[in-house]
């Protein structure tokens, strides 16, 4: 791999351009992995990235049905923060921070990760007790964060309606300050980069259509481009997490898929330094580099495998929007499309060993999969290489629904499309 | 998106409430298998295609409607009455419904 640096930057300028070499290799399958990773979204990819770096097993491979980033790590409103109450997920997201601060210096990548601050707004008196009782388990487990009267929140963000007069008038806000945005894409190219550097080979357009199987256990899987072996096959494919693990012969799992949706708008000049959340509904809307208005809201609140929504989801999204910023209610928006979440039953994800022999799960990511990519890959080759969840990710069992003890941040019970 | 309700009905999503997969049944309350009151509440197929599940038709007869929607296309390609007034749909369909169709 050459490395990516201000001095090749001027250098392939003064040559024209002509001496820079694709990110990554295109092999031909090998008939035996160490490894394979079925998923080659964001947490495949930095899956793949942490065998090789950390665990020393390059001899890997990470199968894509599509091209590289296709599914939700392209897809996601790249937001990137650990504001958690309960310790099994504050523990992990924390870990994904920590990762997330270092990750382009490591990858050799710049995945933009811009920790600009997420602000929670409330609405109520009430709401705001939540807040502080939030803001307060948050610092208690180490994480920055602020509580913001009305007049703070209007002077962090200069656009919001604060006169107190709107439908849903802000009180005040949870901020916190350390998380922000990456640049999505980045990371999955970033870690791809990576991973192909040490040795790990990138297998687009191979789609798994079955697993191969020595009595219970899995030895590896069947794809349009042949049948490819290993020792060890982890899943981490999101939305299709029920339709890869019947391949499997695992007919049933705490996952329901839905359509999540999300929006941008046209360029405008800078006005939303952070990101933002509408507490009387939910909505989240940051500003990208070039200038649109990134945001979304609520799943569709019913099964699907669709990639794309319906138009409720919009009203509801754009009116809370504009209920927040009434200056916004004249843009247009440029593009929407939906992906597909792995909802668990209890909002929380699932990374653990089995279900079968060989295998390896990651699944269950709600809405919340983009965040997690650096420590969803750290856990999840910790796991494959030592057969064995470390200690951020042991809680993530698929046990947890059977012995009652569900990680429900939210409070809501087995109604996945809630979470 | 679509459903048609048997009592009122094709009618817009939006006056319908997701009740969930209708696939997942209680077993009988007497019943001690701690495996298989885990599966009605966790387990779901999941699978992508035609999914059988339950609306209720909150704004509309508050009535609760098995659907059968494809869960690629969002097409639903048949909906049933379910509950205690699954009999009495023959009666109501003689009743001229209003807004809705009969068939």
């Amino acid at each position: 791999m050459k490395r990516y640096s201000a001095f090749s930057i001027v250098k392939n300028a003064l040559t024209g351009n002509k001496d820079w070499s694709p990110a990554w290799r295109k092999p031909e399958p090998k008939a035996r992995y160490d490894v394979i990773i079925i998923g080659g979204g964001g947490h495949g990819l930095s899956t793949a990235y942490y065998l090789a770096s950390m665990h020393g097993i390059k001899n890997v491979a990470v199968v894509e049905k599509g091209y590289l980033g296709s599914g939700n790590i392209g897809r996601n409103t790249t937001i990137v923060r650990s504001n958690y109450r309960l310790p099994a997920n504050s523990a992990f997201y924390e870990k994904s921070m920590e990762l997330w601060r270092e990750l382009s210096h490591e990858l050799n990548f710049n995945v933009m990760f811009s920790p600009r601050g997420v602000l929670n707004l409330a609405h109520t008196p009430g709401q705001m007790d939540t807040y502080a009782e939030r803001g307060n388990q948050m610092r208690l487990m180490g994480v920055r964060s602020e509580l913001l009267d009305r007049d703070q929140v209007g002077r962090l963000n200069p656009g919001l309606d604060v006169s107190g007069s709107s439908r849903f008038p802000i009180e005040g806000g949870l901020l916190q300050p350390d998380a922000g945005n990456a640049r999505h894409d980045a990371v999955a190219w970033g870690y791809a980069r990576a991973a192909d550097a040490l040795g790990v080979d990138i297998l687009e357009n191979t789609e798994v259509s079955g697993f191969l199987k020595e009595g219970d256990r899995i030895v590896g899987v069947e794809t349009n481009r042949g049948e490819i072996r290993a020792d060890k096959v982890g899943v981490a494919v999101a939305g299709n997490t029920s339709r890869v693990m019947k391949m499997a012969g695992v007919d049933a799992l705490p996952i329901e898929s839905t359509v999540l949706q999300a929006f941008v708008s046209e360029s405008i000049k800078p006005i939303i330094p952070n990101v933002v959340t509408f507490g009387a509904g939910h909505l989240y809307v940051s500003q990208s580099d070039k200038g649109g208005l990134v945001f979304g809201g609520n799943i569709d609140y019913y099964n699907s495998y669709a990639q794309r929504g319906n138009l409720p989801v919009w009203e509801e999204v754009t009116s809370e929007l504009v209920s927040m910023f009434p200056n916004f209610a004249r843009l247009r928006l440029l593009r929407s499309w939906g992906g597909i979440m792995d909802m668990s039953m209890d909002g929380s994800p699932i990374i653990t060993t089995g279900p079968l022999p060989g295998m390896y799960l990651n699944a269950g990511w709600c809405y919340g999969g983009f965040k997690a990519t650096p420590a969803s890959g750290w856990c999840f080759a910790h796991t494959i290489a030592n057969d064995k969840a470390h200690d951020i990710n042991s809680a993530f069992t698929l046990e947890r629904f059977k012995d009652g003890r569900p990680i429900d941040e939210l409070g809501a019970g087995p109604t996945p499309w809630y979470h | 998106m679509r459903i048609r309700c048997p009592w009122c009905g094709e009618r817009d999503h939006r006056e319908f409430t997701y009740i969930g997969a209708a696939s997942a049944i209680r077993p009988p309350i007497a019943s001690t298998d701690m495996e298989a009151h885990k599966s009605y509440v966790y387990d779901r197929a999941n699978t992508p295609g035609d999914h059988d599940e339950i609306w209720l038709h909150t704004g509309g007869c508050r009535r609760h409607v098995r659907v059968r929607r494809n869960t690629t296309t969002h097409a639903v390609s048949a909906s049933e009455p379910v509950g205690p007034w699954r009999d009495t749909l023959d009666a109501l369909n003689t009743v001229d419904p209003v807004g809705g169709d009969k068939t």
